[in-house]
Order: C-alpha cells, then sequence, then structure tokens
C-alpha cells in the first residue's frame, strides 16, 4: 500500500499567530459528518476563513494574495489541540499544506499528520520569532525543510535541527506503511493473546 | 531480585507490549477498542481496501453518540450526512460482527459512559478510542487514550497500536472540597494552573484524599478532562468504590473470573518509592466553584475571582492570545463573571452526563424556575441514564422548571446533531470545551460544573451555586 513521503520542501510560508489552536478551529465539527477525506481543504479553518454570509474575509491569512501555493504554515504555540479528529490533517493537506511549524504541537495532532504526510517541526520560540520577523519582512520567503538532516532554513538563517521521531522521519523518508509494519507482528500479536489467556 | 517501584501507568505499560525494535515505538496491545460513528468510516473503508476483517470484533464496542440528534425520531430526525454516517456505522458493524449499541438500543449512549457503565471499562485494561475524552476510563486504574482515524484502522486490523512511551506527571490533590464545590471544579482548578498545553507529553495520575474522596462518577469527569490540558490520558489507582462500581454489571468477570481480576487490580496501584518525571500540587480546600471566561479550558477563574488584565501581562503572546479571548468571548477584563446574563444552558456530555451529575442540579432546581428567556437543555450521556432518572423523577423536575429532557447523546457538547447554540449567545455548560463555535457557530461557551450550571438556569446570569444551596 502507498504510504505519504517527505523528503525535502522548499516553498513559500503564512503566518497564523494565535496560540493553543485547537482542531474545532482547524476544521469545525459539523464539517465531520463525511465518511470520506474529500472536500476537507475548501472547509480548513472554515469560520475564520469565510464571513457570515459565505464570502471569503480578506483579512485571514489564507486569503490574502501572497497565500497562494504556499505550502507551510507557522503557527502559534500548542497547535492542534483538542479533539482528535484526523479530518484536521486531512483538511491542512487538502489545502495544500505540506509543513507546519510551531514551538508545540499537541500530541494527537501530531501524530495524525505525520500519518498523512504533514509534516510538524518544532523549534524554538527564538527562532519562531526569528521566522515570523524574516516572513513580515518577505511575503515570498522560501522555507527550507529538509527531513533526511532534520533541519528547517530560510534565508538569513542557516539550517536549524529541529526533533522528530525516528521512527516516523524513518517511514515519512522511505514511504512506509505504518500499518503494513504492524501487521509484521501479528505473529507477536497471536503468542502475547496465548500467553495472557 | 527486588522489582523497581513502578507507577500503575508504568505497570500497565509493561504488561502491553508485544514487540519493540530498537528505535522504533512499541507495539502496544489494546484490550478494548470503543467505536463511534465520526472517526471511524475511513478506518473501516481501510480495512475494506485491504480485504481485511475486524480481527477482534470482541474487543470492539459500537454506539452512536455524536451525529445523532437528542430528540426523538432517530435517523429521520438527521440530517441526509447524519442518516448516511449513522447507516454507515451499522453497515460497518454488521459486516464485520462488532456489538453495536445503536439507534433502538435502550443501553446506546455516549461512548465514554456507556463503556464503565455496561461494565467494559476495567482496571488495568488499555482502551482506546478515536475520541480524545477517552481519558475519562483512566478513572478506573487503566490506561485510556484517544486516537487517530488511521490508529482507529491500525487497532481494527491487529488490535495493537504504535506507541511512544509518555512521561508521568502526578497531580497530588490533598485537603477536602468545600460545599458546593465538585470533581468539575477541581479539574477546570487544575487547567486553569497548568493551562490547555501544560500536560503535553505527559500521562497524568491523579493521587491524595481529595481524589480518593470523589465517587466513581467524579473520577470520571477529572480524567475526562486530562486531554484539555493535553495529556493524552489521565489515571486514578482502583480502589474498593472502583471495584463495587464494576460489581455485578454486564460485561464484568462473574465467579472466579471475578477473583482472578480482583487479585490482579489489587496490585496495579503505584509503588511505594515510584518516581513520576513531574509533580503538581493542589489544596482542594483552596479550591472555590469555577468557570472559564476564554476560548480554551485553560482560561478558568474561581467564579469570585475577577478575570485576568491582558494589559497587566508581560509575555506579549500571552497577552495576544488574553485579547483575542476577550474579543470573541465580550467580557470586561478585570471583573467577575457572576452577572453576566445567560441565553443557554447544557446539562449533559461525556463530562457530566452521568446520574450523579443529574441529581446534583436537579437538587439545585427543585421547586424553581428556569429563568425566563433562557433555554436549558437536559441530555442524559446514555439511554440507562435517562431510565435511571426517570425511575428516580429527575425528569419531573428538570420538566417541571422548565428545562427540556431529551435523548442521550452527545448533543450541544459538539454541536454536529442539531443541538447548538446561535451565533452571539452565551451557555453556561458542563461540557468540557469551551472553544470559539464549538457549541455552535459564533456561540460563547462558559465550562462549569452542574452546580453551576443549574445555579446559572434559575438566575439567568452566571451566579456563585453557593448562593442557592439550601
Amino acid at each position: 500500500m502507498s504510504a505519504p513521503q517527505f523528503t525535502k520542501l522548499t516553498a513559500r510560508c503564512v503566518v497564523l499567530p494565535n496560540t493553543d489552536v485547537d482542531t474545532d478551529q482547524i476544521i469545525p465539527a459539523r464539517f465531520l459528518k463525511v465518511t470520506d477525506k474529500l472536500g476537507l481543504g475548501e472547509k480548513l479553518f472554515c469560520d475564520w476563513r469565510y464571513r457570515d454570509d459565505g464570502s471569503p474575509n480578506p483579512s485571514f491569512i489564507l486569503n490574502q494574495p501572497e497565500a497562494k501555493g504556499v505550502q507551510v504554515l507557522v503557527a502559534g504555540n500548542n497547535f492542534g489541540c483538542g479533539s482528535s479528529r484526523e479530518h484536521a490533517p486531512w483538511a491542512l493537506v487538502g489545502w495544500g499544506f505540506r509543513v507546519v511549524i510551531s514551538t508545540l504541537f499537541a500530541d494527537i495532532f501530531k501524530g495524525n499528520a505525520l500519518k498523512n504526510g504533514l509534516l510538524p517541526v518544532v523549534v524554538e520560540p527564538a527562532a519562531h520569532a526569528a521566522l515570523v520577523a524574516a516572513r513580515a519582512k518577505d511575503p515570498n520567503l522560501p522555507v527550507t525543510i529538509d527531513l533526511e538532516a532534520q533541519t528547517v532554513a530560510w534565508p538569513g538563517q542557516d539550517p536549524l535541527r529541529f526533533p522528530i521521531d525516528p521512527f516516523a522521519r524513518s517511514c515519512l523518508l522511505k514511504g512506509v506503511d505504518e500499518l503494513g509494519y504492524l501487521l509484521g507482528f501479528l505473529t507477536n500479536v497471536e503468542a502475547y493473546e496465548a500467553a495472557r489467556v | 531480585m527486588s522489582q523497581k517501584s513502578r507507577t500503575i501507568f508504568e505497570k500497565i505499560w509493561d504488561a502491553h507490549v508485544v514487540a519493540q525494535e530498537p528505535g522504533a515505538p512499541a507495539v502496544l496491545y489494546i484490550d478494548l477498542h470503543l467505536v463511534h460513528e465520526v472517526t471511524s468510516p475511513q478506518a473501516f473503508s481501510v480495512l475494506k481496501e485491504r480485504g481485511m476483517k475486524v480481527r477482534r470484533p470482541d474487543r470492539t464496542v459500537a454506539t452512536m453518540d455524536h451525529s445523532i440528534p437528542t430528540v426523538p425520531g432517530g435517523y429521520e430526525a438527521a440530517d441526509e450526512l447524519g442518516r448516511l454516517q449513522l447507516r454507515q456505522l451499522e453497515t460497518n458493524c454488521k459486516d464485520h460482527g462488532v456489538r453495536l449499541y445503536g439507534l433502538n438500543s435502550e443501553q446506546r449512549g455516549i461512548v465514554h459512559v456507556i463503556g464503565p457503565e455496561q461494565g467494559f471499562t476495567q482496571p488495568g485494561m488499555t482502551i482506546v478510542c478515536g475520541d480524545s475524552h477517552t481519558s475519562t476510563h483512566g478513572a478506573f486504574g487503566s490506561l485510556g487514550f484517544g486516537i487517530g482515524t488511521s490508529e482507529v484502522g491500525h487497532v481494527l486490523a491487529t488490535q495493537c497500536l504504535l506507541q511512544h512511551k509518555p512521561k508521568t506527571c502526578e497531580i497530588h490533590v490533598d485537603g477536602q472540597l468545600r460545599p458546593g464545590v465538585t470533581a468539575k471544579d477541581i479539574i477546570l482548578a487544575l487547567l486553569a494552573k497548568i493551562g490547555a498545553g501544560g500536560g503535553t507529553g505527559y500521562v497524568l495520575e491523579y493521587t491524595g484524599a481529595a481524589i480518593r474522596a470523589l465517587d466513581m462518577e467524579g473520577r470520571m469527569t477529572v480524567c475526562n478532562m486530562s486531554i484539555e490540558g493535553g495529556a493524552r490520558a489521565g489515571m486514578i489507582a482502583p480502589d474498593d468504590k472502583t471495584f463495587q462500581f464494576i460489581a455485578g454489571r454486564e460485561f464484568a468477570p462473574k465467579g472466579e473470573a471475578w477473583d482472578k481480576a480482583m487479585a490482579y487490580w489489587r496490585t496495579l496501584p503505584t509503588d511505594p518509592g515510584a518516581t513520576y518525571d513531574k509533580v503538581v500540587s493542589l489544596d482542594a480546600g483552596k479550591i472555590e466553584p469555577m468557570v472559564t471566561w476564554g476560548t480554551n479550558p485553560g482560561q478558568g477563574v474561581a467564579i469570585t475571582a475577577p478575570l485576568p488584565d491582558p494589559s497587566c501581562v508581560a509575555s506579549a503572546q500571552e497577552r495576544a492570545s488574553l485579547e483575542k479571548a476577550f474579543a470573541y468571548m465580550k467580557f470586561t477584563p478585570g471583573k467577575p463573571l457572576a452577572g453576566e446574563k445567560v441565553d443557554v444552558v447544557f446539562l449533559g456530555s461525556c463530562t457530566n452526563g452521568r446520574v450523579g451529575d443529574l441529581r446534583a442540579a436537579a437538587q439545585l432546581l427543585r421547586g424553581r424556575r428556569v429563568a425566563s428567556g433562557v433555554r436549558m437543555l437536559v441530555v442524559p450521556g446514555s439511554q440507562s441514564v435517562k431510565q435511571t432518572a426517570e425511575a428516580e423523577g429527575l425528569d419531573r423536575i428538570f420538566k417541571e422548571a422548565g428545562a427540556e429532557w431529551r435523548e442521550a447523546g452527545c448533543s450541544m457538547c459538539i454541536a454536529m446533531n442539531g443541538d447548538q447554540i446561535a451565533p452571539g449567545q452565551l451557555a453556561v455548560s458542563t461540557s468540557n470545551r469551551n472553544f470559539e463555535g464549538r457549541q455552535g457557530k459564533g456561540g460563547r461557551t462558559v465550562l462549569a460544573s452542574p452546580l453551576t450550571a443549574a445555579a446559572a438556569a434559575v438566575t439567568g446570569c452566571i451566579t456563585d451555586p453557593r448562593t442557592l444551596i439550601k
């Protein structure tokens, strides 16, 4: 089975500075009645992105001209808190994001993101502030994320190492299917079950 | 050889590691997998694509709670997408032989209410569900945590998950709660202290006299909201209250199996001398009824205390966060919340939708009326809770007071089933999340205990329940 892959990306970014952005903001619950993953990108950040009459809210970052084609979201601390809905990374990926950079990610969101090829990159607060400042000066600032080297860089910033679970890194680099990996342990699972009874 | 002192979390973790390769997460065995309609369809689709069946349907239990309407009429009351989702769960459970508490089941209810109620939830178990409030089950001394839909697929297919071992944090709550202060206030006070991300990476174990003194329902309320601090799981060591709660329930062990289970359960509590990665202490005697004022559950204050003032906050990031919350909630910094006019009161959810919660609210409402202009919705956590409440006459107290008495479901906690508040409205809610729009687009939520919610219903404004307790 095909699994998402990530190796290296250079792309422009947008900044969503709010802290504690919960998954209800990323994708509101009323859009969770789907039984597939399609179309969620259109609803990403729906209640911030659209006005009550359904027209785009011009002040929201994704509606600004320079947001077209960006693939990196620079987010505030504790991004993705709240609900376990995997619809959140599905919506982010559906919109076109490949990377989210923050100082802290909620655990379940981080796990869900990695399983969908959306790379959560954790940086120190000082580096985060420097990236936000650099982006403010240059709306077209290119950010380079190299998963093999585990680094993030932008013009004026030497590659910074970011932490990532080595297993998730290896899965993303090689396109390893996690369920396939787990299925490889079925004999162990059977032995475990037999020993417990 | 003497064994290292271990916490309850470490004992359960160690007992469930099936395999672990160097540099890889553990393959962790899952004893109980709870399933609902919203986060499972895409996982069942993965099984279908691969031509697989649910590996252990006997360890899988499904219910309908999130998108199901709480008015009588079942499917017919749901919108078209909701109906499709509910029918999809029925089909998936039938195809895979999974037990489903479906539309016509008299035990149907919120997944975290029926697990303990039916005796599925037991000490020492690993329990997962595609729902972050799976932390509720930790109240029984089990390791319960929420997972995403990909992981739901992993468990359906293999009964295992790939997991990294989290760190441990002891939440020590000593002292005694004062009258009018409840389990909900303990957890809201903790969240106000550690913040919405303060528990990230940890499993919490709640200890201390105030935790031991809680009944099982109160313990569930506390563990339920562990996730609101970012902790995936919250746990409480099992004791006689735990065992008494479980004994005799439909899926609880019986006879010899009970004795064997008890012998194991008694070994679970944390060993003397075991250490945690972090310790946080609270004095229960100092906790007051709590209310949230902001847009995450960590933004809470004592009901008598003034709200924070962003202009007094040094950190620019924190100031911006407070300002954003105030802009949405339209409250005044520096003033207490008491007296703020309320439009809707919601009593229910996996946090506070159990019979003890309904009893507490009913006691305050008895002989009183819901204030004019206030809509109060009472939604039992399960159909069993509903039947028990009706047998006790609680429904009559609510109805006579002017509240709506509904069928079981997640209702206004998730607002994807027809129950929601209107833009700008203010709800006092016993649920678990006050995120922007959580209870309906543009709606504003104040989280509180069932007592504080009932007090708001009676007076029509945010009210310290202690002023109404006879």
